[in-house]
């Protein structure tokens, strides 16, 4: 089904018998992912730790500076700001985002007339979410003359500038951030199909309410599907970039409360052309995305329910 | 709530039907299956009747499908309205029509919105080529060949999924840079033909993995080599798999707005995303009219794609995951 299982069940032996017979195919329809992988994925990585180390300005050569780029990681108020911004981020909307994915599943799962329709009107909005356009139409909705304070005046109550107060920036991005459900919920809905709907039948001829058959039956068996929904939607969210650059003109702002730890990143790199630092900082992110997948994994043993 | 249901509940039965034995006529039969109740095996709800809760729950979904879809639509709307008016209107019914959002708009920056568009086709063009060639031909290789080590490889082709772009991003752009490839396609378009996108090499092992091997078998009884079996047998089945790989790789490209701004500083190789942050960054608020007129164009093409594609892109999210 997912990436994720395909890596737990690659530990397994394999066939060893007409191994040597491919090799020179295998070389010829492998080599551009070859060159690829090499020359933009793995010497970057490789260079990008190396660079971690030194002082880099694009225009001087990279000068060693040892552990300095990670002490300064230690003073920097900015960066603190950037992983509170990020932390928050993704501690707020990702739950969000999977519990509308998973109530708007469970309801259209039930033989509902015209399910094709709803699933592309829910849809619709993980495919825009990521666009600038989007970033801009939320920019004015939030605003101070935006959308929703004229709706909020329609009915007596004095809005606010939504963006350009800090204490609600990022809560506009979060909003942004849950309305794309729709990718989790579609993910969702699959992982419905599967469950075996004489369990519910079982459990209805035993009495059990609607209720019960869903933190018995439903729960259980998509736990599977809701753990890969949560990992892939954290590292995902860790990432996010557009909607704070554009919604904060590229600032972070007000008062760096938008200020994802990617665009700090990218003020680093590409405006203040601090290469050696922000290669750190990308490594910095790179060990906490791999630490929460771990500690996903890790919390998984406790709550995710494995079938076969 | 249990399975002994007890005749009528008082003052529900809106539209009269006798509950119990017939319960939840309507939904049953636009079914046609099963008896009642037997869509999920669950006991029906003793409270409302079984119209009633149908036409309630799609009047929910309907609600919410326009709560979401609203500030899109209104979007649209506000795009043909002058630009004073977007801040007093909260409906999305017009009682002038102003076109002239577009024209402004359209040229409101040093090249016409048309030059945007005519770059991001380019770069779409290009990274859907790219993926399409590279990735199915990697797919293939992982799918069907036996070579050493091909267990590593795999894990280390899905690991690349995982990878922060940032972690690379740094080294890659000085590369680009010293290869003077800033301000051109070559950096948003070469990574997808050197199959950088092993998402969708994923996608594709998963398809070719269901396709019968007896087929590849038989092409080789023929005297087909791999490079033959691939072309004549492979590809031709797997033309669901490109077409999901095709849509998505033009609905991700055509939204990417990272990559597309640390490469191209030049406003001659602006794509559209680049170039509507640069206009939203110029006008400051004052023409969000022709703003979101921009904005409406350059969602367009997403949209056509999405409802071309429907299909592969639900598919795709479904077996794969997806962003």
């Amino acid at each position: 089904m997912s990436a994720l299982g395909e890596l737990q069940r690659l530990r397994g032996g394999g066939g060893a018998a007409a191994r040597k017979r491919d090799n020179k195919a295998a070389a010829v329809f492998l080599l551009p992912w070859f060159v690829g992988l090499f020359v933009i994925t793995v010497g970057p990585i490789a260079a990008s730790f190396a660079l971690g180390f030194t002082d880099y300005n694009l225009i001087q050569a990279p000068s060693f500076s040892g552990l300095d780029n990670f002490t300064r990681m230690l003073s920097d108020s900015r960066l603190h700001a950037s992983l509170g911004v990020t932390f928050r981020y993704v501690g707020i909307s990702v739950p969000l985002q999977l519990a509308c994915a998973l109530a708007l599943a469970l309801l259209l799962d039930r033989g509902l007339r015209g399910l094709a329709f709803y699933r592309s009107m829910f849809y619709l909005p993980s495919l825009l979410g990521s666009s600038v356009a989007i970033a801009v139409l939320w920019r004015q909705i939030f605003g101070a003359d935006g959308l929703i304070n004229q709706v909020l005046s329609m009915v007596g109550i004095e809005g606010r500038g939504w963006i350009s107060d800090p204490s609600t920036a990022l809560s506009t991005l979060i909003v942004l951030n849950v309305w794309t459900f729709g990718a989790p919920m579609v993910i969702f809905l699959a992982g419905l199909r599967q469950i075996p709907r004489m369990y519910y039948e079982a459990a209805a001829t035993d009495g059990a309410g609607r209720w019960t058959q869903f933190w018995r039956i439903t729960l259980p068996l998509l736990s599977p599907i809701i753990f890969f929904n949560l990992v892939l939607q954290v590292i995902h969210a860790f990432q996010s970039f557009t909607q704070a650059f554009v919604v904060s003109g590229g600032s972070g702002g007000p008062s760096d409360s938008t200020l994802f730890y990617t665009l700090y990143l990218y003020q680093r790199g590409f405006n203040n052309f601090d290469m050696g630092y922000a290669s750190a900082l990308a490594w910095l992110l790179l060990v906490i995305i791999a630490g929460f997948t771990v500690l996903n994994f890790w919390a998984a043993k406790y709550w995710v329910f494995y079938d076969d | 709530m249990t399975d002994l249901r007890s005749g009528q509940v008082p003052g529900t039965s809106a539209d009269g039907t006798p509950r119990g034995w017939h319960g939840r006529p309507g939904a049953d039969v636009s079914l046609g299956r099963g008896g009642p109740g037997r869509r999920s095996g669950r006991p029906r709800d003793p409270v409302l009747p079984a119209a009633v809760r149908s036409v309630a729950k799609h009047a929910g979904l309907i609600l919410a499908a326009l709560l979401m879809l609203y500030p899109v639509v209104w979007m649209v709307v506000s795009s043909l309205r002058p630009s004073a008016e977007i801040f007093r209107q909260t409906g999305v019914f017009l009682d002038t029509l102003q076109v002239d959002n577009y024209s402004e708009g359209w040229d409101a920056l040093s090249h016409s919105f048309g030059h945007y568009m005519i770059n991001s086709a380019i770069v779409v063009l290009g990274c859907i080529v790219g993926n399409l060639v590279a990735c199915s031909m990697a797919a293939y290789a992982f799918a069907r060949l036996e070579f050493t080590a091909k267990r590593l490889w795999f894990a280390i082709m899905l690991g690349t999924i995982m990878l922060p772009i940032h972690v690379i991003i740094v080294p890659q752009y000085i590369l680009f840079s010293q290869l003077g490839w800033v301000n051109t396609f070559l950096p948003l378009i070469i990574p997808k033909i050197l199959a950088t996108d092993a998402f969708f090499i994923f996608l594709m092992v998963q398809f070719i993995r269901g396709l019968p091997r007896e087929l590849d078998e038989a092409a080789r009884i023929d005297g087909c080599g791999h490079g033959r079996i691939f072309l004549k047998v492979i590809l031709p089945l797997m033309i669901p798999a490109l077409a999901t790989t095709a849509i998505f790789t033009f609905i991700w490209t055509w939204n990417d707005f990272f990559s597309q701004l640390i490469y191209l500083t030049d406003p001659e190789m602006y794509t559209v995303p680049v170039a509507l942050r640069s206009f939203v960054d110029s006008t400051v608020a004052t023409s969000w009219g022709s703003m979101f007129a921009m904005s409406v164009l350059s969602l367009i093409p997403v949209f056509l794609a999405f409802l071309i594609g429907q299909r592969y892109l639900i598919k795709g999210i479904a077996t794969t995951g997806g962003k």
